[in-house]
């Protein structure tokens, strides 16, 4: 391979209002390598590729392409230059079919050459293995195709710098295989790709150089054969982090939780959940591992009175609250921390001291008769923001400005500070920062250890074998299994996520 | 060669200055563009805003005029500003006007109650007449999921032609010779006035009072809590147990109701009988909408607003008077500052940085 440089990104600065996102980063790629781009959610991964993609425009900074220095203005430019990029959250329009997707946007093929365009496709696909059926529409695609829709999309117009934004979150462990094994197809025909990842793992797996980013600014470069997990991890936090959690046996207490032959549709009005039982008890954590959209969130939904059962029963605490209110069920006792934080968690406009109280407002002492008590309201804002260690210029700022891992906080400092019974965790740490992830899991842990029952929702297989007592595994809406989670194999739950084989239904009691 | 880059970046939040700067220059943008209507009609524009000012605010008699506009567009505003909190689109202020101004002509004329107990009651009925129009669009959006700007404003041509209705029809005054009006109202119904002005004091005070209540409501109340999560994020105030219907409901009835009690005022108060809609209310319910905007959905600010907009109404009637312009021009006026300021919005979100360009510019690959 060609040790030349390919790409060279010199003194990046790239400030937005309040914080400066890259400081001065220095970047280079080569022409056949895979070249991860490590660091914590905020670090400025993302903004630097933004920056190369043309999304963004540097303050400070040149760029180089193939020793020429470039301007990128747009993400139209960026393609002319033969860089492209797969987002965390795909561009596709669902309602058209893949290639149609794949032209949108080109000249060619408007006026009914697909014929060409197909015959490419194939020819790309096949390279690549990157098999998808050309003419399916991308809402019916899993999120595994229609990832591969954005990677042919690009390839389909002949990049040679590719960038994957967090490309492994929406997988299961088999899609990921199949993911690098193409990443490692496009290398060795020569092109560049540049993984952002904050998971050390996979950039020990599949890169070939590494460069870590820390608050804006580059803390190394090396080639990923001399690096290891604790070093990366130290370079990454600036610390040392402990990887194993400490977990005492689960104390398991009464049954707060059953559900007993659950149905439930989705938005679109078909089956999501389909006949679904199962217990949890005080003082363990059961863990719901599942690729995304095998119900998943109909279940969240349904337990936390957002979504109607259409048939079965939810006993909670002895008492059956099947399809009752939002407000109901968290009268209760159930915390819920919800998968979209932005959307469901939290008022973005509003204070952080206001969303504070999102659910507690309408209780003493928040609220004295039909009034709000704002001195309370501000004082159990500052205790809070303490408490969990929330960053917030003040408790007045709008919940907008906090960063991804404090919004998060947010949610948990509201969520758990009526003593829930029942905590039910979607994604708890999707997209945050080792750091935070440490304390919200630690959070998490503690509630366990208090007596409360956690319901853990995780796309994340380490989260959920590190932190579940058991582990159910949803396919298509039903139970693929139960297993204890200390013999749980990451190979076997992969197995269980794809639907491949049933197994026994342990039970407790 | 060198070239300065002008970039669009996204501001995070636009502070006070900003948003007073910007809400000016939509009102003076729309001066402008007015002006070259005023001046296509072969009358200065200066000397055109020169007598609206005078008309408006020169004499005492002008600011009585200002005042008087100012009420009905209070009340209605109000009454926005809540329903716009919840991201409600009430377009239909002008029909739930009209509702209140038909309440109190049915207790002025035909409910047979005399005396003091007049008034309250015409206020009351007024103002539920206003609420149960409202609530119409209210009930088919929360539990229909109709379109609420659509329903609101078809609500205002029933109101309309229900006016026409009764004036033309069951509720033509026998006294009247054959004019489309009721017949006017026993004195006792008639609402005070403010000596040698027009205005019709009490609805001012309901109105005033109605800005403080609705300003504490939204501010310190769990109920104006639910109103501004739902309007900033329903997901969020259903995750949170609050109820869109029941919040929704609330808001339009005060919504309507504000309005009604604005229409008791203007037959109460300035006619003292029912007649066309378009003398009723002079675009007062579509006029508060822009009353709401130009607050930026503050129910106090709406007592400055309601008074600039009054302002501009009454100035209107003196170049109509004085110039022979259509009284039009002053609705164009209203439309042009709600465009500006809408516009407006969109470049406080916004801003403009100027930087030094480079000389080398992108190059193709070959």
């Amino acid at each position: 391979m060609a040790e030349s440089e390919r790409l060279e990104m010199r003194g990046i600065v790239k400030r937005f209002p309040g914080v400066v996102a890259n400081d001065g980063v220095d970047f280079t790629a080569r022409a056949g390598e895979i070249h991860a781009l490590l660091g914590e959610n905020g670090a400025g991964k993302t903004t630097l590729m933004r920056v190369l993609y043309g999304i963004y425009q540097p303050d400070e900074g040149e760029i180089f392409l193939d020793g020429r220095a470039i301007q990128v203005r747009s993400p139209a430019e960026a393609l002319a230059l033969g860089i492209g990029m797969v987002h965390q959250h795909f561009r596709l329009v669902p309602t058209l079919s893949v290639e149609e997707n794949v032209i949108l946007g080109l000249r060619e093929g408007l006026f009914g050459n697909l014929r060409r365009v197909r015959e490419r496709l194939a020819a790309i696909a096949r390279d690549y293995g990157l098999e998808v059926d050309p003419r399916a529409k991308v809402w019916e695609l899993s999120v595994g195709e229609q990832q591969r829709v954005e990677i042919l999309k690009a390839l389909y117009r002949r990049v040679q710098i590719l960038i994957m934004d967090e490309p492994t979150s929406v997988l299961t462990p088999q899609e990921v295989k199949q993911l690098f094994s193409t990443l490692r197809s496009l290398v060795e025909a020569g092109l560049t790709v540049i993984f952002i990842t904050h998971k050390l793992d996979e950039v020990l797996e599949v890169s070939d150089r590494v460069t870590v980013l820390r608050k804006g600014k580059v803390v190394a470069t090396l080639p990923t054969a001399e690096a290891d997990k604790p070093s990366l991890a130290r370079m990454m936090v600036g610390r040392e982090v402990v990887f194993r959690l400490e977990r005492g046996p689960a104390k398991l207490g009464e049954k707060l939780l059953e559900v007993r032959d659950l149905q439930a549709l989705n938005d679109r009005g078909l089956p999501a959940i389909r006949g679904l039982s199962f217990e949890l008890y005080g003082g363990e954590i059961l863990g719901v591992a599942g690729v995304a959209g095998n119900g998943q969130k109909e279940l969240v939904e349904v337990l936390t009175g957002l979504r109607k059962a259409t048939k079965g029963r939810v006993l909670l605490f002895g008492k059956d609250l099947t399809n009752r209110s939002p407000k109901e069920i968290a009268a209760a006792g159930v915390a819920h921390i919800p998968e979209e934080r932005l959307r469901r968690g939290l008022v973005p406009e509003m204070s952080v001291a206001e969303n504070l109280v999102l659910k507690s407002y309408r209780d003493p002492p928040f609220a004295r008769g039909p009034f709000l008590d704002q001195r309370v309201i501000i004082s159990h804002a500052e205790r809070a923001i303490a408490a969990y260690q929330i960053m917030t210029p003040s408790y007045n700022t709008p919940a907008k400005l906090l960063s991804g891992g404090n919004i998060q906080r947010l949610i948990l400092a509201r969520e758990l500070s009526g003593q829930p019974r029942l905590i039910i965790a979607a994604h708890p740490t999707y997209g945050l920062d080792v750091g935070a992830t440490e304390q919200i899991r630690g959070l998490l842990l503690r509630q366990r250890e208090l007596g409360a029952g956690v319901l853990l929702i995780s796309e994340d297989l380490e989260e959920i074998l590190s932190l579940s007592d058991q582990i159910l595994v949803l396919f298509a809406g039903q139970a693929m299994g139960l297993l204890e989670a200390e013999e749980a194999e990451l190979e076997e739950l992969g197995l269980l996520m794809a639907g491949a084989g049933r197994r026994r239904e342990s039970s407790k009691g | 060669m060198r070239f300065v880059r002008i970039r669009i970046e996204k501001r995070p939040a636009p502070s006070g200055g900003l948003i007073l700067l910007t809400s000016s220059l939509a009102i003076l943008a729309a001066l402008v563009v007015a002006g070259l209507f005023f001046w296509a009609y072969g009358a200065s524009p200066l000397h055109a805003y020169r007598l609206i000012l005078q008309g408006a605010l020169g004499s005492k008699l002008g600011l009585a005029e200002t005042v008087r506009r100012a009420i009905p567009l209070l009340l209605c505003g109000v009454g926005l500003t809540l329903a716009f909190r919840a991201l409600f689109w009430n377009i239909g202020a002008e029909g739930q006007l009209l509702l209140g101004a038909v309440a109190a002509t049915w207790v002025a004329l035909f409910s047979g109650l005399s005396g003091p107990w007049l008034i309250p009651v015409m206020l009351v009925l007024g103002f539920l007449a206003g609420a149960i129009w409202a609530l119409i669009p209210a009930l088919l959006k929360a539990r229909l999921g109709i379109n609420d700007v659509i329903t609101t404003l078809m609500m205002n041509y029933i109101a309309m032609y229900l006016v026409l209705y009764l004036i033309h029809g069951p509720w033509k005054g026998p006294q009247m010779r054959g004019f489309a009006y009721t017949d006017f109202f026993p004195k006792a119904a008639w609402f005070p006035l403010i000596p040698g002005t027009r205005i019709h004091w009490l609805t001012l005070i309901l109105g005033l009072l109605a800005a403080i209540a609705a300003y504490i409501l939204l501010t310190k109340t769990k109920r104006g809590f639910e109103i501004r999560v739902i309007g900033e994020n329903p997901e969020a105030a259903r995750f949170a147990g609050m109820s869109y219907t029941r919040t929704v409901l609330i808001v339009m009835a005060l919504s309507g109701g504000l309005a009604g009690l604005a229409g008791v005022g203007e037959v109460g108060g300035v006619h003292h009988l029912l007649r066309q809609p378009e003398q009723i209310s002079l675009g007062y319910g579509y006029t508060a909408i822009i009353v709401a905007w130009l607050a930026r959905r503050n129910p106090l600010a709406v007592i400055l607003t309601a008074l600039l907009l009054g302002a501009l109404m009454a100035g209107g009637d003196v170049i109509k008077a004085s110039l022979g312009l259509p009284f039009q021009l002053v609705n164009m006026f209203n439309g042009l500052i709600l465009s500006f300021l809408i516009s407006g919005e969109l470049l406080m979100r916004y801003k403009l940085s100027f930087q030094p360009g480079r000389r080398r510019w992108a190059g193709r690959p070959g």
